[in-house]
């Protein structure tokens, strides 16, 4: 069982329109939709009244115009109260992650969900806005969630360490919101994998080791290894990261954070850093070597904090 | 046998370099509900050692008779089949395989595999497509109950985020240089060898931190001359050597005669089967040795750049030799400039 999953029921059940969940992940999107069509529904009639469609099924254009359509075209009875549940006289169609279906399929859509509209209610979830056609979107009551908040974040996790029997301090619950930025269900995945591996005492080292983040003395050594002008000495701790097997594109996530964040260097210093940590993450996302990737950006941030030229002065 | 192999230890017990790794294995094994698995660290750092040994721990002895197969799949992929062959390692419990080797296919193979409901043990995974890694997603959501997944691979960074938190991550850091000398004294005494005093510690400078690589040039010292001296020349591997003479012979002549022999050996080295980026990076590494300090730096971009060239390209020499000739270059204006 996913603890994620078992996350607390919304109060007021009536929808009225199609509605449309959007924002980062981990902020329970998915979590409210199914809570939604459950509290509508209950257990009973949840199988025959309510379709879920994510991803990873196919959703092409043949999917929409077969499968959705025909559940969507059966009418249902009339709105018969059972077992306390409101049962209203419609079916909801749950579509999932749907800003990853193609421009064709969502425009088939469209001529669906009105045609349908008395007998069939839509929840679309997605990450990205952007992603959905405009007629689409503009047919929907729209909801936007927020990441979480720290205070209701740690409220969450706190529950789950109760329920679960484990101890956590403050400084490890304040790591593992930081780590997480605000998505719970990574939260709790970290907590998880953490409680399984070392056991019910968790400290804030368990929670970096089992999220891969990389420990901030790392970090802290390749930008003073920059700073010192050495480039062996640079290249020694590059080589150092990459024999600890640390991922170099998170290596250099955090070196953005860092440099960002330093105050004794100049705008131009800092804009000269980004932009070759830029170059460099489009390069390992092509695939490129890891070491060399990670070497080219420890040189030129030592050449832009040592001010040397950035330039090559042999290049012709 | 070779020593790689004889002293590879079996279970999590046994287990010299990794103990802290191996005891949070037990613990999660011990639990019944094991994870899916995303084992990831630069290679010779015994990421395979530690899944097998923890395959034999969930599994007993039978993990280990295993058996190798040419295996089939007939796949209908929508107006056509597609017959697909892929080796595959499998016990009772177990299957292994490297979805990569089946090229831009593997998505099918990915598919295919996800039908055996054991555990299943991908390799390489940092090289598979998207869509093979967006299909993975799905095999281990829907099987969850009965099927679990043990992934390998050199860099997290290629795994997608989705895959990535799945799993349970297992970081597999490359040895630290005293942890390997304790394995080779460990195998020098169970092979009854007298080790001269700083002789197995020079054996892991010269290793790169590489468990495997040490304990084979641990074994090429053995046969050329026992009992050992303590002066006694590590044999370099034969490919590092020719790439340090091609790197003598960028350094000695720039001029387009001097490439097209550099060109000849470069073709050598890749018809060996050394991987082109290997060959880049042992080529920078030697170069960076001999360098003025502010050449460093533009020798260092242009290897990144040829190497993500490279990978972006089909055939391998072109960049090689580009990089060699932009070296070539910078270097001949560099002496110009100082002397004249």
């Amino acid at each position: 069982m996913r603890w994620f999953a078992s996350s607390p029921t919304p109060s007021r059940p009536q929808i009225a329109h199609t509605c449309f969940f959007y924002g980062p992940p981990g902020t329970g999107k998915t979590t409210t939709a199914l809570a939604i069509a459950h509290q509508l529904y209950g257990p009973e009639l949840y199988k025959s009244r309510v379709l879920e469609l994510n991803a990873s099924d196919d959703r092409g254009i043949n999917v929409v115009r077969t499968k959705i359509k025909d559940f969507a075209a059966v009418a249902v009875g009339s709105g018969q109260r059972q077992g306390g549940y409101p049962c209203p006289p419609y079916k909801i169609i749950i579509l999932d992650e749907a800003d990853s279906m193609t421009e064709d399929a969502q425009n088939a859509l469209r001529r669906t969900m009105e045609t349908y509209s008395k007998v069939t209610r839509f929840f679309f979830i997605c990450n990205y806005i952007s992603r959905i056609i405009e007629p689409l979107a503009s047919r929907c009551a729209k909801f936007r969630f927020k990441p979480l908040p720290e205070e209701i974040m740690s409220n969450r996790i706190l529950h789950i360490c109760n329920e679960e029997g484990l101890t956590l301090d403050t400084e490890s619950l304040s790591t593992l919101s930081s780590i997480s930025q605000g998505d719970l269900r990574r939260a709790i995945t970290y907590l998880q994998g953490a409680a399984r591996l070392f056991g019910s005492s968790i400290s804030s080292k368990d929670l970096i080791s089992v999220s891969g983040a990389i420990p901030v003395e790392v970090t802290e050594a390749i930008f003073s290894a920059c700073k010192s002008g050495d480039f062996d000495l640079a290249n020694k701790e590059v080589n150092n990261v990459i024999a600890e097997g640390y991922p170099v594109s998170q290596m250099l996530a955090q070196l953005f954070e860092k440099v960002v964040a330093v105050d004794d260097i100049s705008d131009e210093q800092k804009a000269r850093i980004c932009k070759s940590l830029s170059t460099a993450d489009k390069c390992l996302v092509d695939g490129a070597d890891e070491y060399l990737q990670l070497l080219d950006v420890v040189s030129n941030t030592m050449r832009a904090l040592c001010n040397m030229p950035q330039d090559f002065s042999y290049d012709v | 046998m070779l020593w790689v192999d004889k002293y590879r230890p079996k279970t999590l017990d046994q287990v010299i370099v990794h103990q802290e790794i191996a005891e949070n294995l037990k613990k999660l094994v011990t639990e019944q509900d094991c994870p899916h698995l995303l084992f990831y660290g630069p290679s010779g750092s015994g990421k395979k050692t530690l899944i097998m040994a923890l395959l034999r721990q969930i599994f007993g002895i039978s993990a280990e008779k295993v058996k190798v197969e040419n295996r089939t799949w007939k796949i209908d992929a929508g107006s056509r089949t597609i017959d697909l062959e892929l080796t595959t390692l499998s016990s009772t419990n177990h299957v292994e395989l490297s979805p990569s080797d089946a090229g831009f296919q593997d998505r099918y193979i990915v598919h295919a595999a996800s039908a055996y409901l054991t555990v299943l043990v991908l390799n390489e995974v940092d090289k598979l497509s998207r869509e093979a890694q967006h299909s993975l997603r799905r095999t281990m959501e829907k099987y969850s109950a009965s099927c679990r997944l043990i992934l390998c691979c050199n860099s997290s960074s290629k795994v997608t985020e989705a895959i990535r938190s799945r799993c349970l991550n297992v970081r597999i850091n490359a040895p630290k240089e005293d942890q390997i000398v304790k394995v080779l004294e460990f195998i020098g005494k169970k092979e009854g060898l007298q080790l001269p005093p700083g002789f197995a510690a020079r054996v892991a400078d010269k290793s790169n931190r590489s468990l495997r690589r040490a304990i084979l040039s641990f074994e090429t010292c053995r046969v050329q001359q026992y009992p050992f001296s303590s002066n006694q020349a590590i044999p370099p591997m034969d490919w590092e050597e020719y790439v340090s003479e091609i790197c003598s012979d960028m350094m000695r002549e720039q001029s387009p005669k001097r490439l097209f022999q550099v060109r000849g050996k470069l073709y050598e080295l890749l018809i060996n089967c050394i991987p082109p980026e290997i060959i880049l990076k042992k080529l920078l590494s030697e170069l960076l040795k001999k360098l003025d300090e502010e050449l460093k730096h533009e020798v260092c971009h242009w290897a990144a750049y040829y190497e993500h060239r490279m990978r972006m390209g089909q055939k391998a020499i072109f960049h090689l030799e580009a990089f060699v000739a932009k070296f070539m270059s910078i270097y001949k204006a560099f002496l110009i400039e100082t002397f004249g």
